[in-house]
């Protein structure tokens, strides 16, 4: 009866992880092809995420969970996050042109991509891959002892090696990353000055004041009814602004609006405008 | 579970990343699906550890681990400066060898 028991909980346990496996076999694999067909960065770096967590999760089923959490804490946490950093910096807009540069080039690495495939599936399915050993003292509860005992103990000089690789790339990250300054920093007065004798002496619009929406990618509308590009950050700007039909009822003085764009944009709003522009 | 199934998975991951790096044009993107190929790789790390019955398969994926976070915190930094340079994040525009 007890070993009945046992029989029944160890086979809803296969089952289970069998369930898990492919459930998240197919979402890493999904994820995958969306990373290297999407379009924008931002897209493939989630899409990433998507796939690495789901490998710590197999890493865990696997009995590897301090691998798990290293994954989750190193690769998602921290890779992830600085890929992301990066991607914030060199711009969100730099979406792929999909635009072949190289005639031909996808099709030869569609082709090179199904060569390897045949190719790494030949040897896995050469290698007969039997079913696993019993598993060792390290799966359980002591996998992080054991762990730890390895690293410490055979792989010692390995991982002296890699704390030098891990200075030497922060150093190199730092020397790589940092920007000297081309030419002084602007004391208060000079900025001051520069702002005063330039051509704003005032501050910008602030972007959607005017506007339906006050999000900062919508341009103020100028009282004559046109966008004004100034109240916008052109870092934002770079990406397709939505463009909106004219609202049927503004709350502002509609009549007027209409009317000076019917007539002229000579208005004194018109003129400061086009003077700034 | 048999660890041939967790092999195929790391052979898939790893094809698609391969492909991701020959298609893609945005080096960012290119980072990343290497970053892919490392991780399906270390699947198949574990899943040998797992084969064995030992732990040495995931002692070498922890050092795979390690080994590519340097790598980003070095390559991501190039990847800067060659757009501070050159305003520009794709592949194509980092030209100046070329003759």
């Amino acid at each position: 009866m007890r070993a009945d028991g046992v029989l029944a909980i160890t086979h809803v346990a296969l089952v289970t992880q069998e369930t898990v496996f492919w459930v998240l076999a197919i979402l890493a694999v999904v994820a995958a092809l969306g990373m290297i067909l999407a379009r924008h960065a931002v897209y493939c770096a989630v899409l990433l995420a998507v796939v690495m967590l789901s490998l710590a999760v197999l890493y865990a089923l696997q009995g590897a969970p301090f691998l798990a959490f290293v994954q989750v804490i190193v690769y998602t946490g921290a890779v992830l996050m600085l890929f992301l950093f990066v991607l914030m910096i060199v711009g969100v807009s730099s979406a792929d042109s999909m635009r072949e540069t190289i005639r031909g080039q996808r099709l030869a690495a569609g082709i090179a991509g199904i060569a390897l495939l045949v190719l790494l599936s030949l040897m896995v399915g050469h290698a007969a891959i039997g079913p696993a050993a019993a598993a060792g003292p390290g799966y359980g509860a002591s996998n992080v002892q054991r762990l730890a005992a390895l690293i410490f103990g055979r792989y010692v000089f390995a991982f002296e090696a890699t704390s030098a690789l891990l200075i030497t790339a922060a150093l190199g990250g730092m020397v790589l990353a940092h920007r000297e300054r081309t030419r002084p920093k602007l004391t208060q007065r000079e900025a001051s000055r520069q702002r005063v004798t330039g051509t704003h002496p005032t501050p910008l619009p602030g972007p959607g004041v005017y506007a339906q929406h006050d999000a900062v990618d919508m341009p103020a509308l100028l009282p004559d009814g046109t966008p004004s590009e100034l109240s916008v950050s052109p870092v934002i700007a770079r990406r397709p602004v939505r463009t909106e039909p004219e609202p049927p009822s503004l709350p502002g003085p509609p009549g007027a609006a209409s009317q000076e764009q019917v007539t002229t944009p000579a208005g004194p709003a018109g003129d400061e405008e086009d003077e700034q522009r | 579970m048999s660890p041939a199934a967790f092999v195929a998975l790391a052979v898939i991951l790893f094809v698609i990343g391969g492909v991701g790096v020959l298609v893609r044009r945005n080096a960012l993107v290119v980072f990343m699906c290497i970053e892919l190929m490392l991780n399906a790789v270390n699947l198949a790390f574990v899943a040998f550890a797992r084969l064995h019955g030992n732990l040495d398969g995931q002692v070498i994926a922890f050092f795979v681990m390690v080994v590519a976070a340097a790598e980003v915190v070095v390559g991501l930094a190039i990847l800067m400066a060659i757009f501070r340079a050159r305003r520009s994040a794709s592949v194509d525009d980092a030209s100046l060898l070329k003759w």
